[in-house]
């Protein structure tokens, strides 16, 4: 059984990150029962009122009073995160024709589907911005605005299938874990939401991989190929080191951002490095090693170079997303026409009815 | 969004549809994919009228000094039981 009745994570892959999940879903309860004594009101200083509130981890909600940089930097972040899961549903969609059994397809078209409501709760999170679903669509058709760099990379085998589940979300799930205690209320709901539902992706990947390292060596051999490419950019899922990262500091004083790149993708090399060991398979870093001293692993950094150049569009697969979702939107023109129609005349219908 | 018989019914979240038919469809497709409710209700989002947080303060303001509407408000003798 899965939704509201969520039963307590189990050990295992990605077993910790559900708890996390959990705590900050608890915490959001229990600091709004606690709410908000004595400090400004908003009739005294608006901006010291919105301060306080962030400074007490209580939510800022839809209609208070913001900084205008605040609304725009969540409208900018929610807005690519939700494309990101519109245009994520490509690489793996790629898949599900093609998916070694029936049972396969139906769990990768149930990912898939998952994307797309994950879209959905991201973009109607940042319509409480003030700013349409469809200005956003557009944004993204156009090119103004971005999605994560990772889906510009192609799924060139089933294994990938597999390497995407662990690594692409499971790095996606590091990330997102800490926004579920971001300041803004509609953003922090969506990601317990979407973080509950990711966590089966996750395992999911690893049970592909994990079948396919316990199978021929052919399979074998196939799983650590899609492991050697996904792994460093899935590292740059993480965004630019913290001495490069622009935008952080500020979401960070904003409690938008709980945790830098730098920690983050630490964070994330310390839990693959153990997954891998149990699928017998090898992160492709001769230069990883324990360090007794900080605790945590030495790893290579991903080639941030690459990184900018795949967000600036000259990934391998930049293109052929776009061009995909830009069909996908125009081809479909016609059944939101055919519905916005449909609509008009029972609307009609009723009126002459009722008249 | 009811969740299961004998709970209220609880907001989950916003979506677009051209009429309540396909709002009802849409929602099903977006917030039940894992059984997450038994019943669904959708409004416009244009019906919804809404208190403001400007006028938060002195929207509640009447029920802010009345304690006594709380049960722990009252001093129960030692000894006293069932009450």
């Amino acid at each position: 059984m899965y939704g509201n009745d969520f039963s307590p994570p189990e050990d295992g892959p990605g077993g910790g990150l559900l708890g996390e999940v959990e705590a900050a879903e608890a915490a959001l309860r229990e600091a709004a029962a606690r709410a908000r004594r004595g400090g400004p009101t908003p009739d005294e200083d608006l901006e010291a009122y919105f301060a306080d509130v962030i400074d007490a981890d209580q939510k800022i909600e839809p209609r208070d009073w913001m900084p205008e940089a605040y609304r725009k930097t969540l409208i900018r972040q929610i807005a690519q995160h939700a494309h990101s899961e519109i245009i994520g549903m490509q690489p793996e969609g790629n898949w599900i024709s093609r998916a070694p059994s029936l049972k396969r397809k139906a769990i990768l078209l149930a990912k898939v589907q998952d994307e797309a409501g994950h879209g959905l709760y991201l973009y109607a999170a940042a319509e409480t911005l003030g700013v349409s679903r469809d200005e956003l669509v557009e944004l993204l058709l156009n090119g103004r605005q971005k999605y994560s760099s990772i889906f510009n990379y192609p799924t060139l085998t089933w294994a990938d299938v597999g390497a995407i589940g662990w690594l692409v979300d499971g790095a996606a799930i590091v990330n997102q874990v800490p926004l579920c205690r971001c300041s803004y209320g509609p953003y922090a709901r969506a990601m317990i939401r979407v973080c509950k539902e990711e966590s089966f992706h996750q395992r999911q990947g690893y049970e592909i991989l994990y079948t396919l390292s316990h199978g021929t060596p052919a399979q074998k051999a196939m799983a650590q190929d899609a492991i050697d490419r996904w792994w460093y950019p899935s590292l740059a899922m993480f965004g630019p080191p913290d001495a490069e990262s622009p935008h952080s500091a500020q979401s960070m004083a904003w409690k938008i951002k709980r945790f830098s790149n730098d920690e983050l993708r630490q964070r994330f090399v310390d839990m693959c490095v153990q997954q891998a060991e149990v699928l017998g398979l090898t992160l492709p870093d001769p230069d990883l090693r324990w360090n007794d001293e900080r605790q945590s692993y030495d790893y290579t950094q991903p080639d941030y170079d690459e990184l900018m150049q795949v967000i600036k569009g000259n990934g391998p697969c930049n293109r052929q997303r776009m061009e995909h979702r830009r069909r996908a939107h125009d081809e479909g023109a016609w059944v939101r026409e055919a519905a916005a129609a449909y609509a008009a005349k029972r609307a009609e219908k009723k009126e002459k009815v009722a008249a | 969004m009811r969740a299961r018989r004998g709970l209220s019914h609880t907001h989950v979240g916003s979506l677009h549809a051209p009429d309540a038919e396909l709002a009802l469809r849409n929602a099903r497709d977006l917030y039940t994919r894992r059984q997450e409710g038994v019943s669904i209700w959708v409004v416009p989002a244009s019906a919804i009228t809404a208190s403001s947080p400007d006028e938060k303060d002195a929207f509640f303001d009447p029920a802010a000094d009345k304690v006594y509407r709380h049960p722990t408000f009252y001093e129960v003798p030692d000894g006293v039981a069932h009450l």
